[in-house]
C-alpha cells in the first residue's frame, strides 16, 4: 500500500517563509481572498446547481455570481462566459469548435508560431490546415504574415495570444482583430498569461483566460465567447455546451473573487512588477554570454526570460531551488518531451540554460534585490560545475 | 574543415564541444557540426549569433537517424 506523503517535505533544505517563489506562469500563489471566497463556496456551494431545492439554488447564485462578475470585467452578458475545468480544456474546445463551426468555409486555420502548446496541438489533432506565422526575435508574430494568412478565403479561424506565457511579448491584437473583422473570420484569443496583469483585451470572438494566472487557483479555466461567434461541439451534446457537467462552484466563485481583487491591484501591481522585473533583465544582461529575451518594453510586466550559454536549464533550475527560488524554463532538459520550447526555437534565441522568471504579488523587492546579487554566482556555479567556466 | 561530431549528445554538449573547437582553431577556422539532439537546431545559430561567428544555413539528414549539420566560421577576431 502507499502512503501520501506529508504536505511539508522536512528536507526542504529552505523554509516557506524564505523561498521566492519566481514561476507564477499559470500557476500564482493562491491570494488570502481567493482562499477565503473558496472555503466559504465549498461551506454554501457543495451541491449540483442544476436541481430545484434549496441547497442547489444556494449553489447556483454562487455559480451565477461568479459569471456575472467575470462578465462584468470582460465586457460581455452574464450567458457568454462559460467554466472549464482547466485552461488547456478550454483552450482545445474552443479552439475545436469554433473551428468545427466555420467548416463551411474551409479548415484554414491563422495561428503564430508561439501559441500554446495546447492549442497547437488541438489544431493537429482536429487534421486542420495550418499556417503557422512566423515571429520576430522578440516573439511578436509579423502582423502582415499574419494578415495575410487570415485572408485567405478558407480560414475558419484565426488565434492569437495577447501574450506570451514564456517571454511576455505583447502581441499586436487590435491590428490583428481589425483585419479578421473586415474578413469575417473569428478571433480566437489567448488571454491565459495577460488577464491580470496587463488590461483585458476587447479585440476577440472568443477569449480563454486562466484563474491560476491571476491567483485565483487551480482546477478552472473560463471561456468567452461573443453570441454571433459559430461554433460546433465536437463532443456528446449535454445541457452545459461547451463544458458537460458540474462546475467546480468553488473554484470558480474564488476565480472572480480573485479576478475583482486583481483588476482593482493591477495598476500598482503592474508598476510594482515593472520595476522588479526590470532589475532582474538588467541584472541577467550583466552576466557574460547570456541573453536577455523578449521584448524589452511592449512586454508583461511580470515576466522575465533569458537564456545562458553552456549550461543545462536544468541544473540551473536546481541550483536557483538549492538558494530558495523557484524559477522555470523552456530549456528541453526541463520538458516531459524533451523537447525545447517552441517559442524560443520559433524566436531564433537559445533553448538552452534557459531561465523564465513570472513573478507573483507575494514577491518583495527584498527577495528580487537578494536573487539579482546571486544571480551571477548562480551560473557562475553551474558553468564551473559542467567545467565550462574558460569558455 | 575540422569536423564536430556531436551526435548522440544532448543539449548543451553539442554547443561546448563546438565551442571548444572554435576556441583551440585559429581565427577564421571552419568546423563542420553534426548533432541529432532537437535543440541543436537551434542553440548551433544562436550561439554563432551570440560569439559573432558565421552558421551555415541546417542541413538536414534523416538516415540512419535524424541529425542536423552545419558548417560554422570562426569570427576573423
Amino acid at each position: 500500500m502507499t502512503s501520501i506523503p506529508p504536505a511539508h517535505s522536512s528536507s526542504d533544505t529552505t523554509t516557506a517563509r524564505q523561498r521566492a517563489f519566481f514561476d507564477a506562469s499559470g500557476s500564482q500563489r493562491i491570494t488570502q481572498a481567493g482562499q477565503t471566497a473558496y472555503r466559504q463556496a465549498l461551506e454554501d456551494g457543495w451541491a449540483d446547481p442544476t436541481r430545484l431545492h434549496t441547497e442547489s439554488r444556494r449553489a447556483a447564485s454562487l455559480l451565477d455570481g461568479a459569471r456575472e462578475a467575470i462578465a462584468g470585467v470582460f465586457g460581455v452578458s452574464t450567458k457568454d462566459i462559460h467554466f472549464a475545468p482547466s485552461h488547456v480544456e478550454a483552450l482545445h474546445r474552443a479552439t475545436s469548435a469554433i473551428l468545427a463551426g466555420r467548416r463551411r468555409i474551409g479548415s484554414h486555420v491563422a495561428v503564430s508560431a508561439v501559441e500554446r502548446s495546447a492549442i497547437l496541438n488541438a489544431l493537429t489533432y482536429a487534421e486542420a490546415q495550418t499556417t503557422v506565422v512566423p515571429v520576430d526575435t522578440a516573439g511578436r508574430v509579423l502582423l502582415p504574415d499574419f494578415i495575410d494568412a487570415l485572408r485567405r478565403a478558407d480560414t475558419a479561424v484565426a488565434i492569437l495570444q495577447q501574450a506570451n506565457p514564456e517571454v511576455g511579448t505583447v502581441q499586436p491584437l487590435t491590428e490583428a482583430y481589425e483585419a479578421a473583422q473586415t474578413a469575417n473570420v473569428p478571433l480566437l484569443v489567448d488571454a491565459g498569461a495577460s488577464i491580470g496583469h496587463i488590461a483585458v483585451p476587447h479585440s476577440w470572438d472568443a477569449l480563454v483566460a486562466q484563474p491560476a494566472d491571476w491567483g485565483g487557483g487551480q482546477g478552472i479555466g473560463v471561456l468567452a465567447v461573443r453570441p454571433r461567434t459559430r461554433f460546433r461541439r465536437t463532443w456528446p451534446e449535454d445541457s452545459s455546451p461547451w463544458f458537460p457537467g458540474v462546475v467546480n462552484i468553488p473554484a470558480a466563485f474564488a476565480a472572480a473573487v480573485t479576478l475583482l481583487e486583481a483588476e482593482r491591484e493591477r495598476a500598482s501591481w503592474s508598476s510594482r512588477s515593472t520595476d522588479l522585473i526590470t532589475k532582474i533583465r538588467s541584472a541577467a544582461a550583466t552576466i557574460p554570454d547570456c541573453e536577455v529575451v523578449g521584448d524589452p518594453l511592449d512586454r508583461l510586466p511580470h515576466v522575465a526570460t533569458f537564456s545562458c550559454l553552456y549550461v543545462d536549464g536544468e541544473a540551473l533550475v536546481t541550483e536557483c531551488d538549492r538558494r530558495g527560488y523557484a524559477v522555470g524554463s523552456g530549456s528541453a532538459c526541463t520538458s516531459l518531451s524533451l523537447q525545447p520550447s517552441h517559442v524560443l526555437a520559433a524566436m531564433g534565441v537559445l533553448t538552452h540554460g534557459n531561465v523564465r522568471i513570472a513573478l507573483d504579488r507575494s514577491a518583495t523587492q527584498e527577495q528580487v534585490e537578494r536573487f539579482c546579487q546571486e544571480l551571477p554566482d548562480i551560473v557562475a556555479t553551474v558553468r564551473r560545475q559542467l567545467g565550462v567556466s574558460d569558455l | 574543415m575540422i569536423e564536430c561530431d556531436a551526435t548522440g549528445l544532448r543539449c548543451p554538449l553539442p554547443v561546448i564541444r563546438l565551442a571548444r573547437l572554435i576556441q583551440e582553431g585559429p581565427p577564421g577556422a571552419q568546423v563542420r557540426v553534426i548533432a541529432s539532439d532537437p535543440a541543436a537546431e537551434y542553440d548551433i545559430p544562436a550561439w554563432a549569433r551570440m560569439k559573432g561567428h558565421t552558421c551555415s544555413a541546417p542541413n538536414y539528414t534523416t538516415e540512419p537517424h535524424w541529425s542536423v549539420s552545419f558548417v560554422v566560421t570562426a569570427t576573423g577576431v
